[in-house]
């Protein structure tokens, strides 16, 4: 091999080698949004579900999560903070519920929307708890904490992927290209640490917040199977009708000891 | 060291340390300082000749013997700190014995309840990467790790153990003074390690008390 | 006749013509001096990876998550903890499996061998040409692993389990993990077909007159490190294998549920790589003891305990790994033994230090670029194994253990010992090698610049080790004890960044001779082994007649003669190859 050749090839590699570093990783990478026809949903016949969930009897006693050795995390909480897993609201109802339409929609194929979803990391604990999201639809992960977070998401129905941000208002983009109810987030730096991601292929899905309220508008009139899921006390699912432009009420009891 | 030295032990793993020291920094400045010398004295000048000369046994005997004399000295010298750092544990009854798990990218601390054991149902856990020892007071690590390797290192104790997943291992420490210091992971064990920290604090014994009884309450 | 069967003489050249085709001449060819020049060329390449891998370590430890223009573009340039493991891991790899060990072993080695023992070409030239073509594959899965999904291997050059074998616990655990140790199979392979031939080119294919305690140390090291890799390098095969069935077959050699012990991988990992290092400084060894004698103008200083040091090295190699392990669980008995043995081994290499000492004293000293070389080799190998003492110390290494202390010490026998051995051995046998002279002033430029940054970097790692700062950290500053450090390590970088650039000097006279050095003389400067014995380059054949030696290959200053230099093939009246054997000590 002559010298030249010998220079040409370096200089080949350590080209390939600078462009290509950052260590690969296809998991979950962002993909364009699809091609695929979009339903159009008709808002003069289109109706609406929505509702509460509703909570009786006693719910567990949230527990102390224990953040002393992240004073920074510790100092921004008057009081606890307290695990996630039960979360009764003053009203009654519990929040952090995953209410989605899981079947009644297989004719219709929905465009992924551009707007990304956001998992924030804020003080030690992922905001919102509960995050729905489209398949393909981009999720960005975004650190407000000053130091290591990683986000080890264990999904089942696509590739899990286990990346690190190391500094404040680092962002990363992943998303899902298959549905799964749920899929499980945690920190491996901060074990406590724990959201739940519902991906599914269409838009009609919400998150009860400290109302206890969920809304699914602009559902085309049919019959739909709606599942209403809970960390702690599982799934339960209804059926209901929607006529055309017809607002649906109902609601979905979790019962305590 | 340049981290304060804070363990009856740890005294004698500094002055092992100064006297290698010594030792080898004689070795270095012979050495190295007649290299220096033969490099500028025996450079080549118009008209110099080496010296036509194979070796020298007396010379080779000496230069065996003496430092092989004093690094055999050397080991056989240590192993006594060794023997008190590692071989010999206190006996549990005199010590406060404490289990650390260690995990991607946490230490668990379990102290001991009421009944003064580990592994009984009144076992207090200490929050993640926060222990806590009474000053002057031996204190027993049982260390664990659940996934990977991982060390349990205090520099300020002079302490170091690797955590073996399936393999509990035990070490021991007095502490001789209170504060705060860090303790650090020395095994590398995936994207947090960097991370992996944990406090410990030395306190007077009643402060100690006080501590296990707020985290007994929560 | 082909080569394999008809070469057990040193005469015979198995009787096939020199070849004549570019491919055959310079691709595929079986001559030992185009295989030894082809290690040499890929090692460089590859030692420009490595170094490029260090500036990035050196970049992250100076200013940890900053953007580094260029690189880590998925993370918008910021070197993330799993990718700084990553490059942490593939430096060390690349510098001891693609650079030192193939530099030393399979380019030194094999163009030397058969010229200094005066062969026409090693036992075994197919075999031979086997030997660098494996590592093609080598190479490419290696730097295919940095491509994969996940990344490349991130567990550390030790790779211990079970962070390297399950596949979920780093990104680099994936499929690059699974290349990392397919490469290093295809690497132990070639090892071994080098060590084997060396041993029978040494063993039986010297010349007339050359006997054993003739053999110049750049042989005896050869051979002995040949022996090491023998002997040791199917122990880290087996290891390597066993991970791959824990990663893929469901076995539990080393993982605790399903009853493995991760210890175990620790021990026969060690068992390998602890006779690697002096696989890695011995035949740097031998080359700076030849190298210094020829320059001093002046015998060997202790010949045989030279050679008995070598072996006594290799001897003890063998029963020191422990040393790496005294913090890792193993019973702390065996903390005792390993420390014995380690100090021990300091010995014999104390030994050589004074011996080349012993041959500088009195000498008529030429500061040529492949002296300061070797002479630096034994100023930075003397910092490295005084070094080594402190962690031989089993309650010192209790605090040093796995902190930058150790990574100072290597680096000190590993650059400071191997890397300024192999400078030595290219600006002495470049001549010989390519038929041209290297220039001597960017010679001694890149000296001087090597050796000054090379301190600046590596010797303040002792007093981070000192001061507790672990290896391996992508930010060592989340700690307050070693926040106050940062200034250090950030004058450390730039004193880096300087060394790294200071090697383009050698990559620009290496290229640039190769083409319009000088030509060079058939012994340029006037050395006594039997490379000398023919012309730079030599042909094919190497010798137009096998030389027949009279003497050993230190003769220099020697009263029989007027040169200062007596070469061991030189015929003198009454010389016979079995006279009197030359003297043993003055």
């Amino acid at each position: 091999m002559s010298s030249h050749q010998i220079s040409r090839w370096m200089c080949i590699m350590l080209f390939l080698f600078a462009a290509a570093c950052g260590g690969g990783g296809e998991g979950g990478a962002v993909e364009d949004d699809e091609a695929g026809a979009s339903a159009v949903v008709d808002p003069a016949t289109a109706g609406r579900v929505s509702g509460t969930i509703n909570f009786t009897g006693t719910a567990p006693e949230p527990q102390l999560i224990q953040m002393d050795a992240e004073p920074v995390c510790l100092e921004q909480y008057d009081e606890g903070p307290f695990t996630q897993d039960v979360v009764v609201n003053d009203n009654g109802t519990l929040a952090n519920v995953f209410i989605y339409v899981k079947s009644g929609l297989e004719e219709l194929e929905f465009s992924t929307p551009t707007e990304p979803a956001v998992l924030d990391q804020q003080a030690c604990r992922y905001h919102p708890h509960v995050l729905g999201i489209q398949t393909n639809q981009t999720l960005i992960i975004r650190n407000s904490d000053p130091f290591l977070h990683n986000i080890h998401p264990q999904p089942v129905n696509s590739r899990p992927f286990n990346i690190s941000q190391p500094t404040q208002d680092m962002e990363t983009e992943r998303s899902f290209p298959a549905a799964e109810i749920m899929i499980p987030v945690s920190c491996d730096v901060h074990s406590w640490m724990s959201a739940y991601v519902g991906v599914v292929d269409h838009p009609y899905f919400d998150v009860t917040g400290d109302d206890g309220a969920f809304e699914l508008p602009n559902l085309p009139p049919g019959e739909y199977e709606i599942e209403a899921w809970h960390e702690f006390y599982g799934a339960q699912t209804m059926n209901v009708t929607v006529g055309e432009g017809e607002s649906v009420e109902t609601e979905f009891t979790y019962e305590g000891e | 060291m340049t981290v304060e030295s804070i363990s009856t032990f740890g005294n004698e793993v500094d002055s092992l340390f100064l006297i290698i020291l010594i030792v080898t920094g004689f070795a270095f400045v012979l050495t190295e300082g007649l290299l220096i010398y033969f490099l500028i004295r025996y450079r080549h000048r118009d008209g110099s000749k080496a010296r036509y000369i194979h070796g020298n046994r007396q010379v080779e005997i000496l230069w065996t013997l003496v430092p092989g004399l004093m690094l055999f000295g050397l080991a056989i010298y240590q192993t006594g700190a060794w023997q008190l750092i590692r071989q010999i544990l206190p006996a549990e009854s005199e010590a406060l014995v404490i289990a650390v798990e260690a995990r991607q990218f946490e230490w668990h601390p379990t102290y001991p309840g009421a009944d003064g054991r580990l592994g009984t149902d009144d076992d207090i856990e200490a929050p993640i990467n926060v222990i806590q020892v009474p000053v002057n007071r031996k204190v027993i690590v049982r260390l664990s790790a659940d996934d990977v390797l991982h060390s349990f290192f205090v520099p300020a104790l002079r302490v170091k153990q690797d955590a073996v997943p399936g393999r509990p291992i035990s070490l021991w420490f007095e502490a001789t003074k209170v504060g705060q210091y860090e303790i650090a992971c020395t095994e590398l064990c995936g994207l947090g390690h960097y991370r992996m920290r944990a406090f410990l604090t030395v306190a007077e014994p009643a402060d100690f008390e006080a501590w296990l009884a707020e985290i007994e309450a929560r | 006749m082909d080569s394999e069967t008809a070469t057990i003489s040193a005469d015979g050249h198995g009787g096939h013509p020199a070849p004549t085709s570019f491919w055959r001449k310079y691709i595929f060819s079986v001559d030992h001096k185009v295989i030894g020049i082809q290690f040499l060329f890929t090692s460089l390449f590859f030692a420009l990876i490595g170094g490029a891998l260090a500036m990035l370590i050196r970049t992250q430890l100076a200013w940890p998550f900053r953007e580094v223009p260029g690189f880590f573009p998925t993370s918008g340039g910021v070197m993330l903890p799993e990718a700084y493991i990553a490059m942490v891991t593939m430096h060390g790899t690349i510098m001891i499996f693609f650079v030192i060990i193939p530099i030393l072993s399979g380019a030194f080695g094999n163009f030397l061998i058969p010229l200094m023992v005066g062969a026409r070409d090693m036992a075994f030239p197919r075999l031979n040409m086997y030997s660098y073509w494996i590592m093609v594959p080598a190479f490419l899965v290696m730097l295919a692993a940095f491509f994969v999904e996940g990344g490349t291997a991130a567990a550390g050059w030790t790779s211990y389990p079970p962070l390297s074998a399950l596949a979920d616990m780093v990104p680099g655990s994936g499929m690059g993990q699974t290349l990392w140790i397919v490469s290093l199979l295809l690497v132990g392979t070639s090892s071994l077909m080098g060590a084997i031939n060396y041993i029978t080119t040494i063993v039986l294919m010297r010349a007339k007159g050359l006997t054993t305690f003739r053999l110049p140390l750049t042989i005896w090291a050869l051979f002995i490190t040949a022996i090491l890799v023998l002997l040791a390098t199917p122990v880290l095969t087996s290891a390597l294998i066993l991970l791959l069935l824990d990663r893929g077959m469901g076995t539990h050699f080393f993982l605790p549920d399903g009853g493995g012990n991760p210890i175990l991988w620790q021990h026969l990992f060690w068992f390998y790589s602890h006779p690697a290092v002096y696989i890695m400084i011995l035949p740097a060894m031998g080359i700076t003891s030849d190298v210094i004698s020829t320059f001093a103008r002046k015998p060997l200083f202790g010949y045989r305990p030279m050679v008995y040091s070598i072996m006594a090295i290799a001897g003890l190699g063998f029963i020191v790994w422990g040393h790496h392990m005294f913090v890792s669980g193993m019973s702390p008995v065996l903390g005792v033994t390993f420390m014995t043995s380690t100090m021990m081994i300091a010995l014999p290499s104390a030994i050589k230090t004074f011996n080349w000492l012993g041959t500088l004293w009195g000498g008529n000293i030429h500061f040529t670029s492949a002296m300061l070389n070797a002479i630096a080799f034994v100023a930075m190998f003397i910092i490295g194994g005084l070094t080594g003492v402190f962690a031989a110390a089993t309650p010192v290494d209790i605090f040093i253990h796995d902190t930058h202390w150790i990574v100072g010490h290597i680096h000190y026998v590993l650059f400071g010992g191997s890397l300024f051995g192999v400078f030595a051995g290219l600006y002495y046998w470049f001549p010989k090698m390519f038929g041209r002279m290297m220039d001597e002033r960017l010679g001694k430029i890149h000296f001087a610049l090597t050796f000054i940054t090379f301190n600046l970097v590596f010797f303040p790692m002792f007093i981070l080790g000192a001061s507790g700062m672990p290896r391996r950290l992508a930010d060592p500053y989340q700690y307050e004890f070693l926040a106050p450090l940062q200034g250090l390590n950030q004058f450390m970088t730039y004193s880096a960044f300087v060394l790294f650039l200071s090697q383009l000097i050698l990559i620009g006279n290496f290229a640039w001779s190769l083409f319009r050095g000088r030509q060079a003389a058939a012994n340029p400067w006037q050395a006594n082994t039997l490379e000398w014995a023919t012309t730079s380059p030599p042909p094919h054949d190497n010798f137009e007649t096998i030389p027949v030696v009279y003497r050993g290959a230190y003769e220099y200053a020697s009263p029989l003669i007027a040169e200062d230099y007596l070469p061991q093939h030189r015929w003198l009246d009454g010389a016979t190859p079995t006279t009197v054997p030359q003297p043993a000590g003055d």
